[in-house]
């Protein structure tokens, strides 16, 4: 039985990377329908930041704080400088110019930073901890709780507050907003901020587990992309689910059938829950009013 | 009057040529390297290294009296440019040698461009694809993954450990040293109990070192791999406490990799690595020792950064040129390819060659060291 708990405690700790990246697909999606493709790269700066930052001599708390502003930053640049521009243009242009800025980020950081792997040490130390013959690290137990902070959050700002009604309202009809007083410019920069921080948040608690250079965005990426399409699309809920759901299956696939076919049997779930389900577990449906 | 425009621009292009000519005498060295994308970790050193070294070169006086001329080329990893360069190289530039090939697939591309050109290539990948079976014009500097595993494979010998697990990554460099260790794991009477795998990029590996730990008889592990997977391997390792001696490959034989895993997971752990990593722990009367330090504090000095084993490779082979050229006496791209196949007990940091007709790598396994890590530091065991 350990071997069946370890197998769980590891998808918990890969899921969890999962679901803290899904999580920041999930604003910029709400405002705008948008995947934005450069959230991976967020994520890389938010890592690569901090140990740049620590390297300097800064603690590193306060580094990892001057990542996540830095980055939300770079998300503001990202929609003033790319998206807004392309106001009018298609969603699928806007998805096309998100790729565009990742690779653009990517070869940035590849010339202000450099080429190498890069960690900072766990916030609580390297010591397992025994679970009932498995075990777990300490910074697992800290992407866990931040992706159920992440969470929680966002479920307040949708649910709750005036604001992420309003980025609600934006992303559903953008004229209509604006007719009822949403300054909808606002709104998509206040989401592409977010986006960033949360990206930027994910990097700083997944490096000491990950590693980070400049090329880990793209897989990351992908990776909460998937976990988002399982979960639902844009609900905060099905990022979380869908994260760790994918994270387990991994684990389990690994462990139980071999680590070959470990990837593999991850999007085959995938393929068939969006065939059974295409808007994902918790995914909104699609209402047009005729 | 068209036909005397013709002769006239002819006559004068002929003039400028022919005056040019001599003062472009220098030897000219080509090299086609990956120092963007995703290979440019290795590239970006490789690069730095050969430039380097010209400059050092041809401020004492250049080779033959002549001065070296260096072209390089970023490939950005990519087969297709690097081919383009390759014909580049040969056909515009005129080059008497090339270098280069940072990665197989790069230099698996240059190699017929080169081969058809008859030009001598001295390749700084590790595939043993590269040099075998022998081509009359290609060499190569690095190491193959199968001498490694050979290297890897006698300790355990030594340490009477006969039942291993492997786990690989499943990325180009994982799946080829994989396929080599077990194409002569046999003469050494060693038996895989357990074979995972995981990919270059997963965050978590303790599914499958649950399994390792989990299978009977199983008295040693080893991690063919590159990057961050290795490091990630041995920081679960320690988690689950496995407790037998954990082999990481020649792959990721740096300090950096100390770093990443972090001292205390590190501990204990054993792989083959070169003396350029170790050059401060040489003895003294170790006949690598004055060319591993002299390239080290040279290329430290240079560039700012922490010299890399990759360097090392560019470092051999251009030194290897130098020394072909000056033995041939002359820059004919077929005297220098005789002379670098006569290549004999010349000392580079990856180790001492010799090359012949029938081996154009020219090291054995004296080449590697094998280390332990110990206290966040290098030890030789040997």
């Amino acid at each position: 039985m350990p071997e069946l708990l370890q197998f769980l405690l590891s998808g918990i700790t890969v899921g969890a990377v999962y679901a803290l990246v899904a999580l920041g697909f999930t604003i910029i999606y709400n405002a705008s329908d948008v995947v934005n493709f450069a959230q991976g790269e967020f994520v890389m700066l938010g890592g690569m930041i901090t140990v740049f930052a620590s390297a300097a001599g800064l603690p590193l708390p306060l580094a990892a704080l001057i990542a996540i502003i830095a980055t939300a930053a770079i998300g503001v640049a990202l929609n003033k400088l790319a998206i807004e521009p392309a106001r009018g243009a298609p969603v699928v242009s806007l998805i096309i110019i998100t790729i565009g800025a990742s690779i653009f980020i990517r070869g940035a950081t590849q010339l202000v930073f450099d080429k190498q792997i890069h960690r900072f040490p766990a916030f609580s130390g390297d010591q397992p901890i025994l679970i009932g013959g498995a075990t777990i690290l300490p910074q697992s137990l800290w992407v866990i709780a931040g992706a159920l902070a992440v969470f929680f959050c966002l479920w307040l700002f949708f649910t709750r507050t005036l604001i992420g009604r309003a980025v609600l309202a934006t992303a559903n009809n953008r004229v209509a907003a604006q007719l009822v007083g949403i300054n909808t410019n606002y709104v998509m920069t206040l989401s592409f901020a977010m986006s960033a921080a949360i990206g930027a948040l994910a990097g700083v608690l997944v490096t000491p587990i990950t590693l980070t250079s400049y090329d880990v965005g793209l897989a990351l990426a992908l990776k909460g992309f998937a976990a988002a399409m399982l979960g639902g699309m844009g609900n905060p809920k099905g990022a979380l689910v869908g994260g760790l759901l994918l994270g387990v299956l991994e684990a389990m696939t690994a462990g139980y059938i071999s680590s070959q076919y470990k990837d593999a049997a991850a999007f085959v779930v995938i393929l068939a829950v969006l065939f059974a389900m295409p808007q994902g577990l918790f995914g909104r449906k699609p209402t047009d009013r005729v | 009057m068209k036909f005397s425009a013709t002769t006239a621009l002819a006559g004068s292009l002929a003039l400028v040529l022919g005056f040019a000519a001599p003062a472009f005498a220098d030897i000219k060295i080509g090299a086609t390297i990956s120092e963007t994308g995703p290979a440019s970790f290795l590239g970006d050193p490789e690069a730095k290294t050969l430039k380097m070294l010209v400059e050092e070169i041809n401020a004492a006086g250049g080779v033959n009296g002549e001065k070296l001329e260096l072209v390089v080329y970023d490939d950005g990893g990519d087969p297709n440019k690097a081919r383009t360069f390759a014909t580049r190289l040969v056909e515009d530039d005129e080059v008497v040698a090339v270098i280069g090939g940072t990665t197989t697939g790069t230099s698996m591309a240059i190699i017929p461009v080169l081969g058809d050109a008859e030009v001598p290539f001295i390749s700084l990948a590790g595939a043993v694809e590269i040099i075998d079976p022998v081509k009359p014009f290609v060499f190569k500097t690095p190491h193959t993954d199968r001498m490694a595993c050979a290297k890897i494979f006698e300790d355990m010998k030594k340490n009477g450990i006969t039942k291993i697990g492997l786990i690989s990554g499943s990325d180009g460099f994982g799946a080829s040293m994989h396929k080599q260790c077990l194409a002569i794991i046999g003469e050494y009477g060693i038996e895989v109990l357990a074979d995972e795998t995981y990919g270059p990029t997963d965050a978590d590996m303790t599914p499958q070192l649950t399994n390792i730990k989990g299978k009977d008889g199983i008295q040693a592990v080893l991690n063919p791999g590159f990057g961050q997977g290795p490091a990630i391997v041995t920081r679960n390792y320690a988690q689950l406490a496995v407790g037998l001696p954990l082999y990481q490959s020649h792959g990721v034989a740096s300090d950096g990799f100390i770093e990443l895993a972090g001292a205390q997971a590190a501990e204990g752990v054993k792989l083959p690595g070169t003396a350029l990593l170790v050059a401060g722990l040489l003895p003294e009367n170790d006949p690598q020792r004055a060319v591993v330090v002299a390239y080290k504090e040279a290329y430290e000095k240079a560039t700012g950064k922490p010299v890399s084993t990759f360097g090392g490779y560019a470092h051999d082979a251009l030194r290897i040129l130098v020394d072909a050229i000056k033995r041939a006496g002359s820059a004919e791209p077929s005297a220098i390819r005789d002379a670098i196949e006569g290549t004999s007990g010349l000392v580079g940091t990856t180790g001492t060659v010799t090359m012949s007709a029938t081996d154009h790598l020219g090291l054995d396994l004296s080449a590697f060291r094998m280390l332990k890590i110990e206290d966040g530091g290098w030890k030789i065991v040997e």
